[in-house]
């Protein structure tokens, strides 16, 4: 459940990066409808930290520990809000340029994640 | 789709007007600058969090490569907050760290290479930061160039 969750979630932010990016590529800022995007990636990130946190009470153990584990999660929920608000606060295609390094990160956090899960 | 682009024209015109028409600041997380501190913002969470833990749970395991990762965290934190605050010191500031910072990853990076021995465990700046997509040798380069051009961009901000 979790490893498909961060599967989709890890693609989903790499959707968003091109998606982005190419916003960026064509000149133009972040609009409604990225926001709207960033807003589903969120839903993601906020769905996988409830299974996690869920598995971890249950009695589950992350391959690499319950700190690190917890601390990624927490990360990979924060990482598109902080990017959304800075392309909110930059509008130009330099927003949209950060907007997609917030997807690129959270993809790589979505990698990081499933490494300590061990799945 | 026509009148969305000539706002972000506009839009693009007022911020780069904005900092001449105030006296003291150059704004520094304009434009590209805002994809930098976003970077670095990712850097300091990254390395401050991950040297907190490992020399909270480990210290004595690899005490060089904690030192080394949390020192790292401690550059980023500053250039972020330079970065963001702007101003000509604020500039000229980041700018000595970003070179400070290109030294340490190859010094480094190099060290890691040639001497694995003394790093039982990785730091931020090992092999050039490989770990983390080689983001720590091309963030201060292209933070070197930003600042620089920052000033030529605004030469009477100072």
């Amino acid at each position: 459940m979790l490893d498909a969750l961060t599967l989709v979630t890890g693609v989903a932010a790499l959707l968003l990066a091109l998606w982005c990016g190419w916003a960026a590529f064509r000149d133009q800022p972040t609009k409604d409808w990225h926001f709207i995007g960033m807003a589903v990636v969120l839903l993601l990130a906020l769905v996988q930290l409830v299974i996690g946190v869920v598995a971890l009470a249950r009695g589950d153990k992350p391959d690499q520990g319950t700190t690190i584990f917890v601390a990624y999660l927490l990360g990979a929920f924060a990482c598109i809000p902080a990017a959304g608000f800075m392309s909110l606060a930059e509008r130009t295609r330099w927003g949209s340029v950060t907007a997609a390094a917030g997807g690129i990160v959270l993809a790589v956090l979505e990698v990081r994640l499933y490494d300590i899960w061990g799945g | 789709m026509a009148s969305v682009r000539q706002n972000t024209a506009q839009d693009e015109n007022t911020v780069r007007d904005e900092p001449a028409g105030r006296p003291a600041r150059t704004r520094l997380i304009s434009g590209p600058g805002m994809l930098l501190v976003w970077l670095y913002g990712v850097m300091v969470v990254g390395a401050v969090s991950r040297s907190v833990y490992q020399i909270a749970t480990g210290f004595d395991r690899a005490p060089l490569a904690y030192s080394l990762s949390a020192l790292a965290g401690v550059v980023y934190g500053f250039i972020t907050y330079t970065l963001v605050r702007g101003g000509e010191r604020a500039r000229r500031a980041a700018l000595v760290c970003c070179a400070a910072e290109l030294v340490g990853v190859l010094t480094v990076g190099t060290w890691t290479l040639v001497e694995p021995s003394a790093f039982p465990d990785a730091t931020v700046w090992s092999d050039y930061g490989m770990g983390y997509i080689f983001i720590p040798v091309l963030l201060p380069l292209s933070a070197l160039y930003w600042l620089r051009a920052s000033r030529t961009r605004q030469p009477d901000a100072s």
